[in-house]
């Protein structure tokens, strides 16, 4: 039988994919009835969000190396693979702050329309789960770093990474609705 | 008596365990069986209030042209009270029962995550005293405990009522979330030795395949609420019309949750019946295997008939007709059950103990309301009946006539587990009789009322013939109900106190929970001997040679 925390992450993940594609068709269902004012093709930027989409898929990739890492019973290499993957969780947090700031400067805010209401409720609520994300994982790091106790266990970072890797796959999906298929 | 009674010396009450000593143990407590009981008595304590704001709504409709309350007073009753029964009085009860009972009878510990229970108990706690706090915060919600949009949006409802539900609903909603994964783990990794999912008790498979109804059902009611709150708070266009928004996005989330929430509702209820009727029957369960996968039926199909909710909407004929299909459909499995616990009962030694009474209450009223039910699958029958009488009359023989008399089933049949006492079977009897007259003369009547017209959800009503009679009779019965569920309570807190000693096992059932002592020491077990079958204390009692235990090898 599956390890018990393990089980209990993929549960909520279910539920939390239940949420998410609620979100997504919501922001499909409204996609053409936005009516006049500012959609996803004349607001967004392209290549901006590419590129902190780029961190964020990266950061799956530092993740899987902090678990491998967690596997071989490596501590140095668990806190310097989960310090790079926090660095990376930051930098699509920071970008999508950046790009927020930027559309509100242009009045495309969440009231404006419902380009608005969809596009920053549906990324807002993804973006609130990376930080959770980076929340639990500065506390992993400071488990990993903190000599006193008893070592980071594997399981405990496999559990972590399969929510980072879950709101990773999340972004993807959320990306392709609202940035290329609005440039299609 | 067990190893574990015997080890705590002769545990008779809860007040003999002294680690239940002292308010902090329980609101600290992370011990399944403190954090059940905790949500069985808020739940009880909710049926109350909704029970108080149902008999001023009964009391107001008792005489035709009334103005004892204002109608916008009669809106935040009728909200409150749909509100308290499903999210404070019912799904409360029902995880109560289930993370009482699941640990013990697979033989566990304790739950999965003893934290997260604790959490799931303490968040709901704090979410319903938030909804009921909105009276104080200058009026509670008024738009039906489903809230249509664009009703909910800030052009309609001024006051933060509405703001008051959909958060404290998130937040409850989340907590569910979190129990019902609890749930899962627990069935899933914590059974004793030998004891397969093909032997676990009935009651844990309906717990388990409500815990995947939870998990998957609560998240669109969150989603929604999510997109209630931002319109209203935010100023976002989910709802709203005129700018694009559609209201029926709401309904179809609404219902996307609302109709697996009426089987969350009603799968432990029917977990309860499983375990009440074979052991006061004195057979095995009949089909345990169908009883079995009809739940998983009933799960799979629950997720595709919710249109049936919004027939009345205007959608294409399409559309209506796949709905109507899946949802006779679902009729199907529910009917299995009802004939099994028939043939559980055919032929066997039946002891028409109280909780015997109400279970067979329980078989008779969800079947009526079962039957009423499928009158909405009926397109055209839908069309007149909707938002008639006929659907408050529906809807109270499943959630109260089946839900409710049910978890009163399983509460005399627990009862002397929890507590170390048995309940007075005399009390037991004239509160089985009240409550039963009392609740088929509340709500047969208003099957006709609904026939002949009377919308639901209005403050009163013209004087036209026999529509007030029937009100009327509809009232007085309802103080007959009251009248019943006081009679529950008292034996509750009179047994508590001066109730016969239970001893392990007071109804020579064959579970494990009753293996161990009443009340159950806070380790649950000393030792649980290697399951062979589905009635394990059946085979410690005679013996495995007897055979008769020895289904699902």
């Amino acid at each position: 039988m599956m390890e018990r925390n393990k089980m209990g992450m993929l549960l909520f993940i279910v539920s939390e994919a239940v949420f998410f594609i609620l979100l997504i068709s919501t922001y499909i269902f409204y996609h053409r009835q936005g009516g006049e004012g500012p959609t996803a093709a004349n607001s967004l930027d392209l290549l901006k969000t590419s590129i902190f989409t780029a961190a964020l898929l990266a950061s799956s990739v530092t993740m899987h190396f902090a678990v491998s890492s967690a596997k071989a019973r490596k501590p140095r290499g668990v806190g310097l693979w989960l310090l790079a993957t926090i660095t990376l969780g930051t930098i699509f947090l920071v970008g999508q702050g950046a790009e927020y700031l930027g559309l509100i400067r242009e009045d495309v805010t969440i009231s404006r329309n419902l380009f608005g209401t969809t596009f920053f409720t549906l990324t807002g609520f993804h973006g609130l789960h990376v930080f959770i994300g980076l929340v639990m994982l500065v506390i992993l790091l400071g488990l990993a770093l903190d000599r006193r106790g008893h070592p980071l266990k594997a399981p405990a970072v496999e559990v972590i990474s399969i929510y980072w890797h879950f709101v990773d796959v999340v972004w993807i999906a959320v990306f392709s609705v609202i940035y290329l298929w609005a440039f299609v | 008596m067990s190893e574990a009674a015997k080890s705590h010396g002769t545990l008779t009450s809860l007040a003999d365990i002294k680690e239940y000593r002292g308010v902090l143990s329980w609101v600290a407590s992370i011990d399944h069986k403190q954090i059940g009981i905790m949500y069985i008595l808020s739940g009880f304590f909710f049926l109350l209030v909704g029970v108080a704001e149902a008999m001023i709504m009964r009391v107001q409709l008792a005489r035709p042209a009334n103005h004892l309350i204002s109608p916008e007073t009669y809106d935040q009753l009728f909200t409150m009270h749909g509100t308290t029964m499903v999210f404070l009085m019912a799904m409360p009860l029902l995880f109560g029962f289930s993370v009482y009972l699941v640990p013990l009878m697979i033989g566990a510990r304790d739950m999965a995550f003893p934290r997260l229970n604790a959490f799931g108990f303490w968040i709901y706690f704090f979410g319903a005293l938030m909804l009921y706090f909105s009276f104080l915060a200058g009026g509670a919600p008024a738009a039906g405990w489903f809230s249509y949009a664009p009703l909910t949006e800030r052009g309609y409802s001024f006051d933060h009522g509405i703001d008051y539900w959909a958060l404290s609903l998130l937040v409850m909603g989340a907590g569910s979330v979190a129990t019902g994964i609890n749930l899962i783990v627990t069935v899933l990794t914590l059974r004793a030795p030998g004891m397969t999912l093909r032997r676990v008790p009935l009651f844990v498979w309906m717990v388990f395949i409500n815990g995947i109804l939870v998990v998957l059902a609560m998240p669109p009611l969150n989603a929604a609420l999510v997109m209630i709150l931002t319109d209203r708070l935010l100023n976002t266009h989910f709802f709203t019309p005129a700018t694009g928004g559609s209201v029926l996005m709401w309904q179809n989330y609404f219902w996307m949750f609302g109709h697996p929430e009426v089987y969350i509702l009603v799968l432990p209820a029917f977990g309860v019946i499983s375990e009440v009727i074979p052991v006061f029957s004195r057979k095995v369960m009949y089909g345990y295997g169908l009883m079995a996968t009809s739940t998983v039926a009933i799960a799979f199909l629950s997720f595709g008939v919710w249109i049936h909710h919004m027939f009345a909407t205007g959608l294409g004929f399409a559309v209506l007709y796949i709905f109507a299909a899946s949802s006779m459909l679902i009729a199907v499995p529910t009917g299995i059950k009802v004939f099994n616990w028939i043939a559980t009962m055919w032929g066997g030694t039946i002891r028409f103990t109280t909780a015997m009474l109400f279970a067979t209450a329980f078989l008779i009223q969800f079947t009526i309301g079962g039957l009423s039910g499928i009158t909405f699958a009926a397109i055209p029958l839908d069309w007149q009946l909707t938002d008639s009488y006929f659907v408050v009359a529906h809807i109270h023989y499943v959630l109260l006539g089946g839900t409710l008399f049910a978890m009163v089933a399983g509460t005399y049949y627990w009862f002397p587990k929890v507590t170390g006492r048995l309940m007075s079977e005399r009390l037991g009897k004239w509160n089985f009789w009240l409550m039963v007259i009392g609740f088929n003369g509340t709500f047969a009547v208003l099957h006709i009322l609904g026939v002949l017209g009377m919308p639901r959800r209005v403050y009163t009503y013209p004087d036209r013939p026999y529509f007030g009679l029937m009100h009327s009779v509809s009232t007085h019965f309802a103080y007959v109900l009251v009248l019943g569920l006081l009679v529950f309570v008292f034996n509750m807190i009179w047994s508590l106190f001066k109730g016969k000693v239970a001893g392990p096992d007071p109804w020579d059932a064959w579970t494990l929970e009753w293996t161990t002592s009443s009340p159950p020491p806070p380790e649950n077990f000393e030792r649980v001997q290697t399951v062979r079958g589905r009635r394990p204390l059946w085979d410690l009692k005679h013996g495995a040679e007897a055979g008769a235990g020895k289904e699902g090898q």
